[in-house]
């Protein structure tokens, strides 16, 4: 399981480096999103920074919603979808792969938009720096629950629009959870039990897509 | 017996794709599947794959039940070559390869001699999606040398091949059947080659006749 994530997830990290798709596609549409959403919230209201972190978690969710999209697309492709079926490739394997890709990406894309916060929607830096630890955890819960709807609605009628609508549900208790903690970082509160929250989502969604994924990909 | 179908039936959003198909493939044999468009030439191959399951009827592959079987595990022993195109667009034809060698576990080292087989050695660090048609019809053949699948499904081979590809396919379908692979090959028309002895299967309506 181990050896066929491990090649999974360097294919898909190897293909992203050579598309680019993430450098020149996705973090431009995120950065100009807080962009907007600085300008939308005017100069007066973002200085509080109070809605900064809902912002923040707001544009990572489309983010992560077209990185979810393209990453299972990569599997979709005309004809690569049987040639791969063919390899018999353990589904816990892939499940894994794929994640642990979409999660570095996720990193990478939430450093650069924190970075944009900072600078667009004026969020103290160190309470942002701060809030760094329970971003790339929410993140990582985002990309393994990411994988299995990815997986879930790959092989529907137009899996790019029912994504959002499947994902919504599930991401909303883990975008609160970011939300709050990052609000906690910078304002001060409690931390733990949003953080509990996050970490047993990332546990149940692992474990579940481990079992599962074959099941998705079968269907 | 590589392949046994008793009136297999195989049905998707309520339309027949094979309506009771009758057939049997004898282990390294060469058989083609022609047929018009839409008789059922893709859908016997994908079903014969275990990329499709079956609807009704009984049969099994390489001795893996269609049925009851394990379905994951008969696929690793066959090889299958769409009429798309086989692998990953922003990956070098190197980069595809080893990467189904490593899945596999196949010696890395088969890279080399299948892409030099193929006659794509001079394209080996090029990206697919930078490959014309024909030479990505030829990489899908490296990819199944290096896999040695026991049951080779080619759906279409010789789309997209010049002439020199045409000849190249047939003389490597000689050696695979020398190998004790068995093949079955779609086309629109009969195999051109004469020395390889083909038995004809012609699809009518989702059903075989053989010829």
């Amino acid at each position: 399981m181990t050896r066929i994530a491990w090649l999974v997830a360097t294919k898909d990290l190897r293909i992203e480096a050579r598309s680019r798709v993430l450098l020149w596609q996705v973090l431009p549409f995120g950065v100009i999103a807080l962009l907007l959403s600085g300008l939308a919230l005017g100069p007066t209201q973002v200085g509080n920074s109070t809605a900064g972190p809902g912002l923040f978690y707001l544009v990572t969710l489309f983010v992560t919603l077209l990185m979810i999209n393209r990453s299972q697309a990569l599997e979709n492709a005309p004809g690569t979808k049987a040639s791969v079926a063919t390899l018999g490739l353990d589904p816990a394997g892939v499940f894994l792969g794929k994640a642990l890709a979409l999660t570095l990406e996720l990193w990478i894309t939430g450093l650069v938009l924190l970075g944009g916060s900072v600078l667009f929607l004026h969020i103290a830096l160190i309470g942002t720096l701060q809030a760094v630890p329970s971003i790339l955890v929410t993140l990582t819960t985002l990309a393994v629950a990411g994988t299995l709807y990815g997986a879930l609605t790959r092989g529907g009628d137009g899996p790019a629009t029912l994504l959002p609508v499947v994902t919504l549900p599930a991401f909303a208790p883990l975008l609160i959870a970011g939300e709050r903690s990052f609000s906690a970082a910078l304002h001060g509160g409690a931390l733990w039990e949003w953080w509990v929250i996050v970490v047993v989502a990332l546990v149940a969604y692992t474990a579940v897509g481990i079992l599962l994924y074959g099941v998705l990909e079968e269907s | 017996m590589v392949v046994r179908l008793v009136n297999a039936v195989v049905m998707s959003r309520g339309f027949p794709l094979l309506s009771g198909v009758d057939l049997e493939i004898e282990r390294a044999s060469l058989n083609v599947v022609t047929g018009a468009n839409g008789a059922g030439k893709t859908s016997l191959l994908r079903l014969l794959g275990g990329l499709d399951s079956l609807t009704s009827g009984e049969g099994s592959v390489v001795g893996v039940d269609l049925l009851d079987g394990d379905l994951r595990s008969l696929r690793r022993r066959v090889g299958w070559l769409g009429h798309e195109g086989s692998f990953y667009a922003d990956l070098s034809v190197r980069e595809n390869l080893v990467f189904a060698a490593r899945a596999l576990g196949r010696p890395v080292d088969d890279v080399a001699s299948a892409v030099e087989r193929v006659g794509l050695t001079h394209r080996i660090d090029t990206t697919t999606k930078q490959l014309s048609a024909g030479q990505r019809r030829r990489l899908g053949l490296a990819w199944l040398l290096v896999r040695r699948p026991e049951l080779w499904l080619l759906d279409e081979p010789y789309a997209s091949l010049d002439d020199a590809g045409r000849e190249f396919f047939d003389h490597l379908l000689g050696d695979v059947l020398a190998g004790g692979a068995t093949v079955v090959v779609s086309a629109h028309d009969p195999l051109r080659s004469s020395d390889l002895a083909p038995r004809n299967l012609q699809m009518v309506g989702g059903r075989v006749r053989v010829s």
